[in-house]
């Protein structure tokens, strides 16, 4: 059983204030879905936790079974057990995905013996065709293919812990449906429970991938908290029953709540 | 321009008058610490394999008259040259491979290939330019390639001299209609090395390829001049040349693309993409358009600079150590330009030297 401590939270990016305290905990097994609208620091909350260069940690702790997350690296912070998956995954030209997880196994002192039967079988669970196994990491990939690919690598890494950034964002409702239910199983796995912070935009992503907590974030701070039902509730009346107008407002696509989303064929087939 | 103007006297090396940074061509050059009154002409050894049934001893030096230097003028004046010629029709099954020892000591040497694919013929050629020992030495290669109607030709130049050695070389190819040729450089060795290259299609339908690997470290000197020359209509031609430079070396690329009045219906590409991987390393990158005609597709597209930092936070953020992550985004880089290389055997090889070469990781 592990648990991450994200306590007092705060960090700028190019000197602005984007996080300004947030505090959560979340155990092995369980799944906490982050919502807000944009701007209000749902992305910057992944890249902080995975070290990603270019923001500054002005206050507060993370904390990983003892560990001092925000002193480590990023591939210190992956190897002790965070996985990120981005929103946008990064195009790598020429740098294969068995290539880059066969370091990254190695350097966590795991074998790559089984990495391709283990690659193989993983892409097969996820709909990922296995002849992108060798190709460059997220080259010519749809945006399903790329999410597809960032589950397949969750998968295959084995983390303690999983941040989603906004993983519904840029998919078709096939590839959403097949990478939540993934991240889904891994969290009731019974041997090794992942725990899960799920970043999203739109309560779409929780219907194959239960929250046990859900939080809103607005301005850089989780201004509720409580059961999956508060996704309902977001659904229903949007993020202004939230937050002050001019928080919302802020930002020039704030305005965009759940009811605001683009009908989409999700939209057709939840009818 | 004749080929060996009467002035030249190779005995008398010092009266050579040399171009200047001045010249356009010559920019960011590091000719002006050339001095031929060094060097002596000498000879040197080249093997050849594959290739005996195409060797034409024939005396033949020259597939084109004009020299646009006085290096190729040089070279033209020593009179020998390893002239392949391909006959009509005919399937070449294996590359040839002609490789030349280039004597250090103060040496002066030309090794000269001239290449004439007949139509409808088909070869590789790869062109291996290595020391045979230290001191200094002066390279001066020439290719001629004289590309036939509908004749398909890889050729490979692979440059893996001592950091002593100078090369400045000149490549000069002729396309003739719906022909299609590789041209490909991997430029790895030398104090400096230069080549310019002249690729001109002058057959409609002709189709040219152009890419190059470079990197260059210590005080080394990589220095490309290109011309995609299209003459006649409905040519193709398109260029890679991606490189990285670490330490306190250089690179300079600077490419043309030219159509004339006639080449309508033409596409021209070039990309140029260089690495800086070291905060004393420098590149240079100067894409050049002029184009005379309408209906043309063109585009290039040029950058200098670090490893990409996202594509590095990638790797790292799947615990990828910060020295592993750097080497891969830089070999994978460079696999765009290895894997198009007309030899995959080589391919393996030059990836594992571009490793080795690699110092990241090493001082920081």
């Amino acid at each position: 059983m592990s648990t991450l401590t994200i306590s007092d939270l705060s960090a700028t990016v190019a000197g602005k204030q984007i996080l300004n305290g947030i505090d959560l905990t979340v155990s092995s097994g369980e799944v906490h879905a982050i919502m807000g609208p944009n701007g209000a620091g749902k992305s910057t909350l992944s890249a902080v936790l995975m070290g990603k260069p270019g923001y500054e940690v002005t206050g507060g702790s993370v904390d990983l079974d003892g560990t001092d997350v925000l002193a480590l690296p990023a591939w210190r912070r992956a190897a002790a057990g965070l996985h990120l998956i981005m929103q946008y995954p990064t195009e790598v030209p020429g740098v294969s995905l068995d290539a880059v997880l066969g370091e990254a196994l190695t350097a966590r002192g795991r074998s790559t013996d089984n990495l391709h039967e283990l690659l193989v079988d993983e892409a097969a669970r996820i709909g990922f065709e296995e002849r992108f196994v060798h190709r460059p990491l997220n080259v010519d990939l749809s945006g399903g293919e790329k999410k597809r690919n960032e589950t397949l690598q969750l998968a295959v890494l084995q983390p303690k812990f999983a941040i989603l950034d906004e993983l519904d964002s840029g998919l078709d409702i096939d590839a959403l449906r097949d990478c939540s239910r993934r991240v889904e199983e891994m969290s009731n796995d019974a041997d090794q429970p992942l725990g899960v912070i799920a970043i999203t935009h739109y309560s779409r992503l929780l219907e194959e991938l239960r929250p046990d907590r859900v939080h809103i974030l607005v301005k850089g701070r989780i201004v509720e908290s409580g059961g999956p039902e508060l996704a309902d509730v977001l659904e229903r009346d949007g993020y202004t029953a939230f937050a002050p107008d001019a928080d919302v407002a802020e930002s020039t696509d704030a305005a965009a709540g759940p009811r605001a989303q683009p009908a989409s064929l999700d939209d057709l087939f939840s009818m | 321009m004749s080929v060996a103007a009467p002035s030249l006297d190779l005995s008398r090396l010092d009266l050579i008058e040399l171009p200047t940074t001045d010249q356009e061509i010559w920019r960011y050059s590091r000719i002006a610490d050339l001095d031929l009154a060094r060097f002596t002409p000498d000879h040197h050894d080249v093997d050849i394999r594959g290739g005996d049934a195409y060797v034409a001893d024939d005396g033949v030096v020259s597939l084109f008259d004009d020299a646009p230097d006085v290096f190729a003028e040089i070279s033209a004046a020593r009179g020998s040259a390893v002239h392949l010629v391909i006959p009509a029709g005919t399937v070449v099954p294996e590359p040839i491979v002609v490789t030349h020892s280039i004597p250090g000591g103060g040496a002066l040497t030309t090794p000269r290939l001239l290449i004439d694919a007949g139509d409808d013929s088909e070869v590789t050629v790869i062109e291996i330019f290595r020391s045979a020992s230290g001191g200094a030495a002066l390279t001066l290669p020439v290719l001629h390639a004289r590309i036939g109607p509908a004749a398909r030709v890889k050729y490979l130049t692979v440059n893996e001299l001592n950091d002593e050695a100078w090369s400045i070389g000149h490549q000069r190819a002729e396309s003739d209609r719906d022909s299609t040729l590789l041209l490909s450089t991997v430029s790895l060795g030398g104090d400096y090395a230069r080549v310019r290259t002249e690729a001109r299609s002058i057959g409609r339908g002709a189709s040219t390829k152009q890419v190059a690997l470079y990197f260059a470290d210590g005080e080394q000197m990589h220095d490309f001049r290109v011309i995609q020359e299209h003459v006649a209509p409905h040519t193709t031609s398109d260029l890679l040349f991606k490189g990285a430079v670490q330490d306190h070396s250089a690179s300079v690329y600077t490419g043309l693309i030219a159509i004339g009045e006639e080449a309508r219906g033409t596409a021209a590409y070039q990309t140029n993409r260089t690495l800086t991987l070291s905060d004393g390393a420098w590149a240079e990158s100067v894409p050049n358009l002029d184009i005379r005609t309408n209906d043309v597709k063109c585009a290039h597209a040029s950058a200098v600079g670090p490893i990409d930092e996202d594509q590095r936070f990638y790797l790292e953020s799947r615990g990828v150590q910060p020295e592993i992550a750097e080497r891969l985004v830089v070999l994978g880089f460079f696999d765009e330009v290895i894997s198009q290389l007309p030899s995959a055997e080589l391919a393996a090889d030059l990836r594992a030297r571009v490793s080795a070469k690699l110092k990241i990781g090493d001082a920081s």
